[in-house]
Formats: C-alpha cells, structure tokens, sequence
C-alpha cells in the first residue's frame, strides 16, 4: 500500500442556485481503506459524490486521484479513472439483463456479439473472486433489491474500478442482506480497492470503516479514525450545535390524553416495515416530540397518523373515538374532520400548490368547509377575507393574497402552511419538520405559535430532526430508531444522552420508557 | 377467387410500405425516448421535397434524398425542442404536423402553381416497379405463379426496402451497441448518462434515423406510389402508423404484421368500396378506415396484451438535484 491518497479533494464547493450544497470540502482518502461519508439528509454527502463521480461539475477545487490533478467533465472521465460508483437509486435498465446491464457503455465494439462474451467470462471470474454471484441472463426486474445492487458493483468492477463509490447502499436492503454487502466490502478491500461509503446510519460506519469524515449542512466537519471514534460522538458532530433555541414557555399543563396510539405497524410499499409496533399517547395542553435521525420511521408514522398512508395494524384514540387503523379508510380529509390538523414535512411536496396563489393555498384541504364555499362554488369573498387575516395575524410576507406560493420565502411559505392549519383550530395539530429551510426570524414566530397552542390546551405530535428544535419545544421527547421508540425523556433531556438513543444504543433504563409511554 | 385474394394482397403490399417505414422510423425515436407525433408532417414534408426535386432533377433518387433531408431537418426541430430544450414533445410533435401541412401547401403553390400539388413527373423521376427474374414466365403456374409474379415481384425498389428495414432494425437493436444503448435511453437515461455515454447525442441519432426512414416513407407516396405530390396525401399515414407502433408494442417484427394488418384493411375497404355484402348491405369504408384506430384503442384499454411503452418515453432528461 502506497502512501499516496487514492482520491484527495480541496476545497471542492458546488452551488444549486441560492443552495450552497458542498462548501469548502476539503477530503482524504487512504487507499485500500473503507472510507465512511456520515451526515444527514441534506448534508451534501451525495452531492460531493456526484462531482466525484463526474455527474455534476464542482463550482471550484482540486480534485486529485491517485497523486494527480484531474478534471472529471462527465462519468466517462471518472469510469477512466477508475472510480464507480453505486447510485442510491440504481442506475439500472429493468428489461435489460445482467450481462446488458454490465455491458452497457463498456461495449468493446459496435457489435455486441464480443462484449456480450467477453462480460459473461469476466462476470464469472469477479464472480469467484469476489463471492458475487449473479444469474447473467436474469432481467434486472425480476431480482431482489439486494442483487440488483450486486449488479450495479459487477458493473463497476467491469470497468476496472479500483475506488468503488456506494451511496447510501443499505437504504433499500434488508439487515442480512446489509449483512452480506458489508462482507463483500471487506473482500473488495482486501483486494486493494478503496471503498467510498456513504450513509447516514451510525451503526453502519461503525460496523464497516476504517475512517470517517462527517458532513454537516454541506461542510466537512471532521474526520476521525474510526476505531477512536464513537458513535456518541459522531451523532453529536452530525445533528450540531448550531444556533441554541430558546423558546420562552411556562411548564406545561397536560390534562386528558387527546390522541393515544396503539400497537401501530406500518409497511412500507417495498414490504419493509417501517413503523414497528409503536404506542404512545399525546395529552391536551403538552407538545410531544418525535426525535431521531431521519429515515428511521417518524415520517411514515406521521404521514399515516395524518390518513396518507395506510397502517398495517394498530389502534388511534382521537377526542375518545377509536380508530382501527388496520382496517380504516379514511383519508386525509376525514383525519381533518377529526379536528386532527396536519403540517406536513414537505410544505413543497405536501403542504402548498407553488403555483396557486396565496388565498387558494390557505384553504387547500378545507376547501369543503361551508365557510368557504356555497354549494359547488367557492365562496372567493370568504376565502379572501379569512386569507387577509391570517396574513396579518402571522405576519406572512409580502401582505399580497393574490401571489402566487412560489414567490414567498421558504420561512413565509411555512408561516402559510401552519396558518391554514392552527387557525381550523384542531384538538390535534401533527407538526413535521417545522422550521426546515427557514430563516431564524421566522423560526422563533413558529416556535411560539406552536407553544401558544399547547397553552390552548391543545395536543401537539412534533416531528424534527433538528434535535435543538425538539428539545426547545417538546415537553415530552420520544426518541426513533428504527421505527421503534426506543427511549422516552422529559424536556430537560440530555442532548448526549438523546444522540444516544437516536444512534440505536441500547437504552438502559427501558423500565421507565415502558412506565412513561402508556 | 384466387386471384381476388392475391390482387387484394398486392395492394396491401403497396398501402403497406409508407405505414412500415413510417413505423420503423417511430421506433427508433420512440425507443430512445424521444416520443414522435409528428411522423405525418415529417412525411408530408419528405413527399413534397421528393416530388418537387424529382420533377425538377428528373432523377428519382435525387428526389429521394431531398425528401430525406426535409424529414431530417424537420426531425433536428423536434430533437432541439424536445431533446436540447427538453420540451413537450407532443406540443412539438403537433407544431410540426402543422408547420409541414401549412409550408408544402404554400410552397406548392407558390413554386408551381397547380393548386398546391407538383407537376407531374417525368420519365426517370419516378421510382419503376422492378419485375423480378422468371416472374413472366412463371405467371401460368398455378398458386406459385400468382404469389411470385403477382405479390412478390413488380414492387418498386423502395417496397423492398422497406420490409429489409425489419429485420435490419431488429440486428441493429438488439446486435449492435448503438441498439443496446438505444433501447437503454429509452428506458433508464440516467443509467446511460452514468455510464459515460451522452444521453443528448444518443437522442440525436435516433432522432435522425427516424428522419431518415419517414424522409423514404414520404418520398414513397410521392415519387413511387404515385407519380408526383398532392396537397395532404399523407392522409393520416402517420398517425395510423403510430397506431401500429403501439400495437406491435415497440417491436420492428410486430411493426411489419400491423402495418400489413391496417394496409390490408385499406385494401380491403377499397375493394369493397360500392359492393353489397349479401345480409348486411355496403359496408361503408369509413368503418374501414377507422378501424386501425379503433382495434388500437381496444390494444391501448388492454383487451390484447399490455402494450407498455419504453418507459422513459416523453419525459425531457434533466439530471436531478440529489
């Protein structure tokens, strides 16, 4: 093993417009090392992968393989340089075969009769060397997720691919097949090659690397040898301690429970389940925090909460009605009826019509109510009157109803979306991802609409993986792992104890959370 | 009774060949993603440069080539709008439809003032029909003679083509590597784009090649079938062999039996123009006519199989934003 780092990258930064997705990254990679890449969604790792990759052009910075400066302008460039790369989402043609699949842009010749053949004797040599074994006839579409992306790591190696790229590799397997890849990692390794892998899962990096470098809001935060790291530690470098938020609130009042959960399951459409048996209760007048790293199940747990999504089992109390959500087909709608309002994760993808203007969005799912309609019309008078008030009452930029959502800032947009919400005034209001892509002024107006609620006496489930925001708020925290709750904390909760839980640690005082759930 | 069913056949050859090239030329674009609409302007426009250039050069083959280069040119504006500019590729596909029907008809006039047609061709500008060896001698033999001298030999050259076009579009799909990357990027473009192969210039291509094939399908109803163009004789040979192209399901040898399957059927309706079906009465050839789109419907509702099209068709490639 030479001293020479397989890939270095200096000062790499890459912009999306007003979005600064990777800035200043500086990055060595040992050669034949396991290289872990950790961080959030949203942390920029999968975007210095694609420059690395050549699929996106870095801004500026030095790229430097294996000694030398380079220029990767497309993958092509990259493939030559020995650099593959596993996509998150394969880069896969369903009705092609293995052998198609492999061959694709690696051809050899403008017939394919010899490529064809060539692939099918090295597929066989990779597939001894590397314990990779794959039928080369198969059609992609009918393997199994975890042998799809053994094809997608066939195809690297195919093209001679001494540094081998995987980004997010886990997120579509099962944990043996997790299991086996991880196994196959360490032969690559073995055989000299440079492992890139990227993920957000703790355990993982823990489990597989040799070194980690953790990725914050598109910053490179730190690096560390990973057998002298921990995963306490790498939790608290991944969430931050960014801006400390203070939100003035007296302690909370809670009464009767509003909304008990029961036994909920969930399965997702890839068949994994992704809630697992979780009970928890919300009581009037108290916010309930959902921590956890995401994609750990909070988001499934929401969205069927708030009827998007269909359980696989489990119970709902709401206002002393139960709800056998196993079984129930009500929607979006009917959990509004319900007095169960819902401020989705997504407000682009969820929450708003960006191109609808701002006094349509303000009654988007309501647009039923007698208040604002007449018959089969709306009732455009009503509706504007009642969007100019909560313009005013929340302070929502520029004053102008008639605008179109697109053109207000993210922390307006928000500021929309909870207004059309608070103000239908819910027993329940669901709350996820509050305050993401938000300026701090309209962070903090958030924040105390939020808690004036509670001191409404109204119950409140919150969603976040800001773990500053959950702590601000809550008044009870509910840590995810794995769509399990695994620990439950009043609201002066240790943050190192909660990063913890969040990291899937085993929870020593289980008893409690046993005691305090139910 | 025979023979009925052999000169029927015969023409079902001829009304044939522009739906097959017309359909080969949509699979290509259409495997690569790139959905094409505008087969009938591309084809409109090819018949009127080929018949205009035939009638000016007095060569058939010049004709050809013009008509070729006009369905490639309008073909390069659907590309640039759908691949370059990742429009809307039916609003594109329509605009050329319409760009192609509005310019021959000017131009027609305007160049020869006959009412929008060219004039008609001379001798040398128009594709001859070619007699095969032996087909006089072999007429008088029973069934073999009428299948050989009637069906097979007296076609022009560019009949020939066409049905060479099927199989030669099979090789090239499924035994070269354009073909591999062809179907690919119609399928998953961002696998193509990772591979290291540029999607766009890929696009193009196809794009291209379908010109090149609608350009023969044109100047075939032109400067073959008949003997200089006529305003919109395309008369929806376009549409109906997109009609085909789903029906055959993507597929160049399923292309070849529904192109002869709706050519037969306008045989069939020109046959039975006028005739009495004894019970039933004259079948009006308007049934006809709308019956490749009527059994596509049927295709399309599902009621034969499942036609899926490539699965990145219509959709402009942009990379995402991770």
């Amino acid at each position: 093993m030479s001293d020479t780092p397989a890939i270095e990258l200096r000062k790499i930064n890459k912009r999306f417009g007003p979005v600064h997705a990777n800035k200043d990254i500086d990055l060595v990679v040992k050669k034949g090392s396991i290289h872990g890449i950790i961080g959030e969604n949203g942390a920029g790792k999968s975007t210095l992968m694609s420059i690395l990759y050549g699929f996106y052009q870095a801004d500026d910075g030095d790229i430097i393989v294996d000694g030398k400066k380079v220029t990767i302008s497309d993958s092509k460039a990259a493939i030559s340089m020995g650099i593959g790369m596993v996509h998150q989402h394969f880069m896969l043609v369903d009705n092609f075969s293995v052998l198609e699949n492999v061959v694709l842009g690696a051809e050899d010749s403008a017939l394919l009769s010899g490529g064809i053949n060539r692939a099918r004797s090295e597929l066989k040599r990779l597939e001894e060397e590397y314990e990779l074994r794959v039928d080369p006839e198969a059609l992609i579409q009918d393997l199994p997720v975890g042998l799809q992306q053994r094809v997608e790591i066939l195809k690297a190696l195919y093209r001679s691919a001494e540094v081998l790229i995987l980004d997010e590799p886990t997120g579509v397997l099962t944990p043996p097949e997790a299991d086996h890849l991880f196994k196959i990692l360490e032969v690559l390794k073995n055989e000299g090659k440079t492992v890139l892998l990227i993920t957000h899962k703790l355990r993982e990096i823990m489990a597989a690397t040799d070194t980690v470098s953790v990725m914050r809001r598109g910053e490179m935060v730190a690096t560390r040898e990973t057998a002298s790291t921990s995963m306490e530690e790498l939790a608290e470098l991944m969430v931050g301690r960014s801006v400390l938020l203070r939100v003035d609130k007296k302690p909370a009042q809670p009464k009767a429970p509003v909304m008990e959960v029961e036994n909920l399951t969930v399965t997702d459409s890839r068949g994994v389940q992704v809630v697992k048996d979780v009970s928890f209760n919300v009581r009037a007048g108290e916010v309930v925090g959902i921590a956890g790293v995401s994609g750990n199940g909070q988001s499934e747990l929401l969205e069927t909460l708030a009827g998007i999504r269909r359980a696989t089992r489990g119970t709902l109390k709401i206002n002393g009605e139960t709800i056998d959500l196993g079984t129930s087909t009500l929607d979006a709608a009917d959990m509004r009826a319900k007095s169960m309002g819902h401020v989705p994760e997504d407000r682009h993808r969820m929450g708003l019509i960006n191109s609808f203007s701002e006094y349509e969005n303000s009654i988007l799912g309501y647009h039923r109510d007698p208040a604002y309609s007449k018959g089969v019309l709306m009732d455009l008078a009503a509706i504007k009157k009642n969007a100019v008030a909560e313009i005013e009452k929340y302070d929502i930029r520029p004053p102008n109803p008639m605008l179109k959502t697109a053109n207000f800032s993210g922390g307006n947009q928000q500021k929309i979306v909870l207004a059309r919400e608070i103000e239908r005034d819910p027993e329940v209001l669901l709350v996820g991802q509050p305050t993401r892509g938000v300026d701090i002024g309209a962070i903090e107006f958030i924040h105390r609409r939020i808690v004036e609620m509670r001191d409404a006496g109204k119950g409140i489930l919150l969603v976040s993986v800001e773990l500053d925001e959950i702590r601000a708020l809550s008044d009870r925290v509910l840590v995810m792992f794995d769509g399990k709750i695994v620990g439950e904390r009043g609201a002066d909760a240790d943050e190192g104890e909660l990063g913890l839980l969040m990291a899937g640690v085993e929870d020593n005082n289980k008893m409690a959370v046993e005691g305090g759930a139910l | 009774m025979f023979e009925i069913v052999i000169l029927t056949l015969d023409s079902t050859v001829r009304l044939s060949t522009p739906l097959l090239l017309a359909c080969l030329a949509g699979l290509y674009s259409e495997r690569s993603g790139v959905v094409d609409i505008g087969l009938e302007g591309k084809m409109l426009g090819a018949a009127f440069g080929a018949g205009a250039v035939a009638y000016l050069t007095g060569n058939a083959w010049i004709g050809l080539l013009a008509g070729m280069a006009v369905s490639i040119g309008l073909a390069l504006i659907h590309g640039f709008a759908s691949i370059t500019n990742r429009g809307n590729q039916i609003v594109s596909g329509v605009a050329i439809n319409f760009l192609a029907a509005g310019l021959t008809a000017l131009l027609g006039q305007t160049w020869f003032r006959q009412g929008g047609r060219t004039p008609s061709l001379p001798e040398g500008g128009r594709f001859r029909d070619i007699i095969l060896p032996y087909a006089e001698e072999l007429r008088d033999v029973p069934v073999i003679g009428g299948i050989y001298s009637e069906l097979l030999s007296g076609h022009n050259i560019l009949v020939y083509a066409a049905f060479v076009a099927v199989p030669l579009t099979w090789w090239v799909l499924f035994r070269t590597r354009f073909g591999l990357r062809l179907r690919a990027v119609g399928e998953n473009p961002a696998a193509v784009d990772t591979a290291g192969i540029s999607v766009t210039w890929l696009r193009y291509r196809a794009v291209i090649a379908c010109g090149a094939l609608c350009g023969v399908a044109g100047a075939y109803l032109s400067i073959a079938q008949s003997s200089g163009f006529i305003k919109d004789m395309t008369a929806g040979k376009g549409f109906i062999a997109l009609a085909a192209l789903i029906f055959a399901k993507w597929k160049p040898a399923n292309a070849m039996f529904a192109c002869l399957l709706f050519g037969f059927l306008d045989a069939v309706a020109i046959r039975m123009q006028g005739q009495k079906i004894p019970g039933i009465g004259e079948i009006p050839v308007q049934f006809f006519q709308a019956l490749p789109y009527i059994l596509t419907v049927i295709l399309l509702a599902g009621f034969i199989g499942k036609a899926i099209p490539p699965k990145a068709a219509g959709i402009p490639y942009l990379k995402e934003r991770s």
